[in-house]
């Protein structure tokens, strides 16, 4: 997809104002960094820096070795002399032209002649080509979020920047989008940087997350090391701690459930919209996971799956969480510390997580992408 | 009817549309997006033209073009001609007693485009002039477009600085809103009532068209 030699974008960013920041971090080509923190965090800050719209006091930003900023040898490139491929937290279409306008506009590097056809190849990609001569302001939401992102990368950017891509539309379309995205993954050989307050939607789909507070990196990791670890979701409330659990979808049953397979075994949820032998994750919530010492009997839950204890991690609470391997998975539980004691729950000790099924709702199963 | 005095007068009213187009939209972009110190002073000293009695401005300017003034020296040892009571010093005074008509309203066009829009262009590899002339200036047409035609309307309409800078010299100096004073004072009523109404008329033309042109450009941004 790009046009450069794709390599892996480097951020160092201190600065005092307008946010106090002190940041660094790394992404490899084709990898999805989600920055998360609550608003004010600084996270919108750090994407400006990196997409030239913003200068921070000192630091270093390059991209495959190029250079985009370098305050202590005065490199600084301005955003229009970056590749970069920007989603707007309200998209900044532009309003006068058409999708494919919009999608044109970013495409002064090919030849005029070849530019139509390239415009018309994006608005396919993100499933809006028989909409290419609608304005924005004739477009819905969703659509003008794809409108945006085809633009993104229409330039071919060395780096793909999202800023809370998913906030302006509604919950449906929101996860529409999400699988959209996912599905678009193996488009997207170029380092890619969301920002975004939604920990669920960074867990969904990012590869690793990076935890913002006061603009500060208070965590750093692969998504499922950050969501097993307390500390770093402080800031972010533990009602949100989940784990990502692969399954494959087996059968549509015949009471409109929907049997999944985990490596553990089967799990049921209410019916599923894909097709029998489709990859999928379900995002399974830690406070909807009950934790068992004999595999109980007589339940109205029907997701049982054996596991192991591999770590107690207590919160600032009560609670303490639970990480528990099911087969080569992990999922986590968030029990009370008094319930924890009443279990005598240690390391290795074999258990039963519960998954209250109606928890697992349909709207947190999302279509595997190409990336996993 | 005074032909020479409305010819001049359109004459006068179209140069200084062209002169100050470009100063319309460079300036109005710079104040509208820059922030530097000093920039309420700029901004009040650009509207100064619209609050200052016409003749305060005038006496100014005829001190400034006159034979002694630096400027008025400089000009005359260039083209030969005195600057005051010359066509070429009409225009400069109209292009100086317009700039808050050519400015502000192509400033709040500026202003009225949203900052993530211009960003976005940015970030699609746009130069600043490039960005300026296919997402800026469609998008803040409307604001210059009404910046021009207030100006064009505006100079055939000016009486004051122009009697002071420019005298009332047929031909050279005096523009329709002289002659109709001129004919007012000869007692031919007849004569300034037609100036008079050919001048409402174009005023109120010009003035029709551009919100016309405005409603137009609304509609197609939807």
């Amino acid at each position: 997809m790009s046009g450069g030699l794709l390599g892996p974008l480097e951020v160092t960013l201190r600065a005092a104002a307008p946010i106090p920041l002190d940041l660094s971090f790394q992404v490899a080509p084709g990898e999805m960094l989600a920055l998360v923190g609550r608003s004010g965090s600084g996270k919108t800050t750090t994407l400006r820096g990196i997409a030239g719209l913003w200068r921070p006091d000192s630091g270093h930003i390059s991209v495959g070795g190029r250079r985009w900023l370098d305050t202590g040898e005065g490199v600084c490139l301005p955003a229009h002399r970056r590749r970069v491929g920007v989603v707007f937290q309200s998209y900044g279409l532009f309003p006068h032209m058409t999708a494919e306008g919009n999608v044109i506009a970013a495409l002064d590097h090919l030849p005029r002649a070849e530019r139509g056809a390239e415009a018309l190849r994006l608005l396919r990609l993100v499933r809006l080509d028989g909409l290419a001569g609608r304005r924005p302001a004739a477009l819905s939401g969703g659509q003008q979020q794809r409108v945006a992102l085809a633009r993104a990368l229409a330039r071919r950017p060395d780096v793909l920047l999202l800023d809370e891509p998913f906030s302006a539309v509604d919950r449906d379309t929101r996860e529409a989008l999400h699988d959209e995205l996912i599905a678009l993954r193996r488009h997207l050989p170029m380092p890619v940087v969301m920002v975004t307050h939604d920990i669920g939607e960074a867990q969904v789909l990012a590869d690793r997350m990076l935890v913002i507070e006061a603009g500060r990196a208070i965590a750093q990791g692969s998504t499922a090391q950050v969501m097993s670890d307390p500390a770093a979701l402080r800031g972010l409330g533990m009602r949100e701690i989940a784990a990502m659990l692969p399954a494959t979808v087996a059968a549509q049953e015949d009471d409109g459930t929907t049997r999944l397979d985990t490596a553990a075994g089967p799990i049921w949820l209410p019916g599923v919209g894909a097709a029998p032998g489709q990859g999928v994750r379900v995002r399974v919530l830690a406070r909807d996971v009950i934790l068992s010492r004999a595999r109980p009997e007589g339940l109205s839950a029907q997701n049982i799956l054996p596991g192991r204890v591999l770590s107690l991690t207590p919160g600032d609470g009560p609670g303490v969480l639970v990480r528990i391997a099911v087969g080569p998975d992990e999922i986590i539980a968030r029990i009370t510390r008094r319930a924890a004691e009443a279990l005598a729950l240690a390391p290795g000790d074999t258990v039963h997580a519960i998954l209250k099924s109606m928890s697992v709702a349909r709207d947190q199963v999302t279509l595997s992408g190409g990336a996993e | 009817m005074d032909w020479t005095a409305l010819y001049l007068s359109l004459k006068l009213a179209g140069w200084t549309v062209a002169i100050l187009l470009p100063v319309s939209i460079l300036a109005g972009r710079f104040l509208a997006y820059r922030r530097f110190p000093g920039r309420g002073l700029v901004e009040a000293a650009v509207m100064l033209p619209l609050v200052l009695p016409p003749t305060v401005l005038g006496f100014y300017l005829l001190v400034a073009f006159g034979r002694a003034s630096p400027l008025g020296e400089i000009w005359e040892g260039l083209f030969g001609q005195p600057l005051v009571f010359s066509f070429q010093g009409l225009v400069l005074a109209s292009v100086l007693f317009n700039l808050p008509f050519a400015i502000q309203p192509a400033q709040r066009g500026f202003e009225a485009v949203p900052p993530e829009v211009r960003e976005a262009a940015a970030c699609c590899g746009m130069s600043p002039l490039r960005a300026l002339w296919t997402v800026d200036l469609p998008l803040a047409w409307p604001g210059v477009m009404t910046a021009m035609v207030l100006t064009f309307a505006h100079t055939l309409g000016e009486f004051g600085i122009v009697l002071m800078v420019g005298g009332s010299i047929p031909g050279e100096t005096r523009t329709i809103a002289i002659a109709i004073y001129d004919r007012v004072q000869a007692f031919d009523a007849q004569a300034a009532g037609t100036m008079s109404a050919v001048l409402v008329a174009i005023s109120l033309a010009a003035i029709a068209a551009t919100y016309a042109l405005s409603a137009r450009v609304g509609r197609r941004l939807g």
